[in-house]
């Protein structure tokens, strides 16, 4: 049976860069799967997704979080020009957020696109979270952007992008 | 051949290339659909995903639930337990002795119409005939002011390994382009 899970395509950062892109993705899979573990240049951060260069407010989510100490809460974005995706711890722990994006039927042209992802931190501002994300358009996904609120990508983050693809 | 990422392997056992394979896919056509059924589901892999894009005909609402019978099975035999965020409020909810398990809720004929939900369902040890079978499920839909994130375990109190898997909803059925994938998992 021929292979389903493909590595697609993976970046180790050898220095501090404010963003990661994935560029000219195959149409040929299913879905996407990121998976990152990912550290700040600084303070610990979000970071977010955007497809195709659109920077318009065409995304929302719909996300839970828990601290482990009790505050659980959930709430969502509308109208909103990202998709936050994970989170990096600070630049002054050895920790490495893993976060784990499916993005589903991403090259279908008859529905929106949309994603679950899910990460958990342990260092200062630790916690899990699980979403839903949703781009409001029926393009394929061609590029994939990621980028932080603030501060860089720390170097030794890895992000590593790979396709499913269905019988 | 790629390995499969978030694997822990063991210096001493070779690992096994090409373990993440597709079985089958359904997409459903212009019609839609009552339900969807995996059936002679082989029992050569380990674990089983099923990957799904769906939404639901019910005209009436923004949503509706999907549930999972094994082997045909309708018996009581069947619990979850499920965490869910709306956007607004998280809650809990859980269920024993009933006659399905739950995976996620979808969007229905109330969202907008190319807004589908997702999931991905991992059924675990299908074929062991030493223990239940317990599924972990993540999905949701977000429409834009409105959505639903949930994780879920579920159970069916059955040794028996599975080799059918029925999909169904709460209410109505699957929507056109609503998709669901069947994939089995090696271990080495």
């Amino acid at each position: 049976m021929p292979a389903t899970y493909d590595s697609l395509a993976t970046t180790t950062l050898s220095s501090n860069q404010a963003s990661v892109t994935f560029s000219s993705i195959s149409s040929n899979y299913t879905d996407l799967v990121l998976i990152m573990s990912v550290k700040s240049s600084n303070a610990v951060r979000g970071y977010n997704i955007q497809y195709n260069g659109d920077t318009a407010g065409n995304y929302s989510e719909t996300q839970v979080y828990a601290d482990g100490i009790g505050t659980t809460y959930s709430f969502r974005t509308s109208n909103d020009t990202k998709i936050n995706v994970s989170q990096m711890a600070a630049s002054s722990t050895n920790e490495y957020v893993i976060g784990v994006v499916n993005i589903m039927n991403y090259s279908n042209t008859t529905t929106n696109k949309t994603l679950l992802t899910r990460w958990g931190q342990t260092s200062t501002d630790g916690g899990i979270v699980f979403k839903v994300g949703n781009w409001r358009s029926n393009n394929a996904i061609t590029s994939i952007y990621l980028y932080p609120n603030g501060d860089n990508f720390a170097s030794g983050s890895t992000f590593s992008l790979y396709g499913i693809k269905a019988a | 051949m790629p390995l499969p990422p978030l694997g822990i392997f063991d210096k001493a056992v070779a690992a096994a290339t090409n373990s993440y394979q597709s079985i089958a896919t359904v997409t459903v056509g212009s019609g839609g659909a009552t339900d969807i059924t995996f059936s002679s589901i082989p029992s050569t892999y380990t674990h089983l995903q099923l990957r799904i894009t769906a939404r639901t005909t019910i005209a009436g609402s923004a949503t509706d639930g999907i549930y999972v019978q094994f082997n045909g099975s309708t018996s009581s035999v069947y619990a979850f337990h499920r965490m869910v965020g709306n956007g607004a409020t998280p809650s809990v909810g859980q269920g024993t002795s009933l006659t399905e398990t739950y995976i996620d809720r979808i969007t229905g004929g109330l969202s907008p119409s190319n807004n589908f939900g997702v999931a991905i369902t991992d059924i675990l040890d299908y074929t062991n005939t030493n223990k239940f079978k317990t599924i972990k499920s993540f999905g949701g839909f977000d429409s834009n002011g409105s959505g639903n994130v949930t994780m879920s375990s579920g159970l069916w109190q059955s040794t028996n390994a599975i080799t059918s898997i029925k999909l169904f909803l709460f209410s109505n059925g699957f929507a056109q382009y609503s998709s669901i994938a069947l994939y089995g998992i090696k271990s080495a």
